[in-house]
């Protein structure tokens, strides 16, 4: 969907006749979730391709960005009430990326202006539900995203050797959430997007993660009985194992 | 060894869960509870969503009243016409507690639910626990020896629906046992604990039944009301995690055998004394909570 987006917004806007384009790969496109899933580390890396020598007046730029799937939150706030703290009002905030990190070559105040930011939706800023600036409600969501570590910003993370070989590691984390995530790079020059390149990586619970979860969701009556079998047996189970233990 | 649970959505070390499981274990060996009332604010804290923490701990309890009532079986310290009737107060009671739990989960409300109970029975019950016992270690102090309580005519003698409860040694109305099991089912389904804590003290000083039944029935009627809150819990929100219920039995299990050991070269008073204070910390942490201003007003649904 975004990529098709893309295509559009890049079909709307010419570039500079693509006289640089980014060519990328990804060292992972599958994320299986196992039992001993404890974060990910995917290696994004590419080159520039040119058909002619590159230019000389501006310094080359390479913004990477990775979106989680999207969500639909409630937020809630709290307030006191009879001298206690407690939940006095619920808003529901409409999609939201789970999960969002922006690498860069440099500082993003130094590459991207807020026009060129704002036309591709490249910072959270931007990105997360820039209708809705200014809401208490969506501020919080970010702050409480960062707080996370769920929202980064990571600038000079992007390593880019001799304009054309560019490489960067985006960390997954440990409570992720399943789905597709989107993944975008930018090339820049003097404040502008020349070229970019959009691509995703499948996060999926595999084997006994995935068994689990859908019998819990999908069979909900067989999942309870067997959780109490479970835990009827293993009850059962101590008490024989120490009693023997004892004799 | 970090571990993914499939139904919290959460990375958590294996060996915290164990040893939380394993802490739980020893205080509910040395003490005889089943230790509900801790594991679930444990829970919280190692950063378990509210609504699996308090589902898995129904599921959890199984496990460890199963292991508990054998144990009693044997020893025959178990009233099972009285812990019939209790568990048929029981289940209608966390079939409410589920519902209720739902209602506020929608409303938002099922932290502040959860904390509010958690503070008033743990601070209710801590505190006359501590004073009850510290009067019988005085008592004991005193008088050497002590007196053998007389068995005082209650209030619920006088109601009808008379039936006998022989190994009890009761023929009292049905319905105070019917009313006490409704009130620690629904406890139980909306804090995530067995409810021994409360139905202990609810036997020996409401129903009159004598101390030694009272451990053994009341795991015997938790068994039933916990599987059925388990089962609900599964049904209706899909907040049981077996791998994290699996994780805690394990640690429990081993724990309650360390603790019962430990408990037996106790005095009993001590003991209680000790839980007491036990039960008011936790309160008093909790109850902190909700009266210090959060740093953060806002939160996301989980």
């Amino acid at each position: 969907m975004l990529i098709r987006l893309l295509a559009a917004l890049l079909f709307l806007f010419p570039l500079s006749a693509h006289a640089e384009q980014v060519v990328a790969a990804l060292s992972q496109t599958r994320v299986s979730v196992n039992a001993n899933f404890d974060g990910s580390e995917i290696l994004v890396f590419g080159a520039v391709k040119r058909d002619a020598p590159q230019p000389q007046d501006s310094p080359l730029d390479v913004i990477i960005t990775v979106a989680g799937p999207e969500k639909v939150e409630t937020i809630r706030r709290k307030d006191r009430r009879f001298g206690i703290w407690i939940n006095v009002e619920a808003q529901i905030i409409g999609h939201t990326p789970t999960f969002y990190t922006v690498a860069t070559t440099r500082p993003l105040d130094d590459i991207l202006p807020p026009l060129t930011d704002s036309l591709w939706k490249i910072t959270a800023e931007k990105r997360i539900l820039p209708a809705l600036r200014g809401d208490p409600a969506r501020e919080a969501l970010v702050r409480l995203r960062i707080e996370d570590d769920l929202y980064r910003t990571r600038e000079n993370e992007v390593s880019l050797s001799q304009d054309t070989l560019f490489n960067t590691a985006i960390a997954l984390p440990a409570n992720i959430t399943e789905g597709n995530y989107v993944t975008r790079i930018f090339l820049l020059r003097n404040g502008e997007v020349i070229d970019s390149y959009g691509t995703s990586i499948n996060v999926q619970k595999v084997g006994i993660e995935r068994l689990l979860y859908n019998l819990a969701y999908n069979q909900a009556l067989i999942y309870g009985i067997m959780a109490l079998a479970i835990a009827a047996i293993s009850g059962w189970a101590a008490s024989e194992i120490f009693r023997l233990i004892r004799r | 060894m970090q571990l993914f649970l499939p139904i919290a959505e959460v990375s958590v070390n294996a060996f915290t869960l164990l040893g939380l499981g394993g802490l739980v274990g020893v205080l509910s060996g040395m003490f005889g509870v089943g230790g509900g009332f801790l594991i679930t604010p444990l829970l919280f804290f190692v950063g378990i969503p509210p609504a699996v923490a308090v589902a898995t701990s129904a599921n959890q309890i199984v496990a460890s009243s199963v292991s508990g009532v054998l144990a009693h079986f044997k020893r025959k310290t178990v009233d099972l016409k009285m812990g019939l009737v209790l568990l048929a107060g029981g289940l209608v009671g966390s079939a409410i507690g589920v519902q209720i739990f739902n209602l506020l989960k929608a409303m938002g409300q099922v932290d502040l639910l959860v904390t509010l109970c958690y503070v008033v029975f743990l601070g209710v019950i801590g505190f006359l626990m501590l004073i009850e016992s510290l009067r019988a270690l005085k008592r004991a102090k005193n008088r050497p020896g002590g007196r053998p309580e007389r068995k005082k005519h209650l209030w619920v003698h006088t109601l009808p629906f008379k039936m006998k409860f022989r190994a009890s040694g009761l023929y009292i109305s049905a319905i105070p046992p019917i009313g006490v099991g409704l009130m620690v089912g629904m406890l139980g389904a909306v804090m995530g604990v067995g409810g021994g804590f409360i139905m202990v003290p609810a036997m020996i000083y409401i129903l009159g039944m004598p101390t030694k039944v009272v451990i053994g029935t009341s795991l015997f009627q938790i068994i039933f009301t916990a599987g059925f809150t388990t089962l609900l819990h599964a049904y209706t929100n899909h907040t049981v995690d077996v791998l994290l219920a699996f994780l805690l039995l394990v640690g429990g299990v081993i724990g309650a055998q360390i603790g019962t050991q430990i408990g037996l070269r106790l005095k009993a008073e001590q003991l209680r004394i000790a839980l007491a204070l036990l039960v008011l910390l936790v309160c008093l942490k909790l109850g902190l909570d909700l009266l210090i201003p959060p740093g953060e007003l806002y939160s996301l649904e989980r």
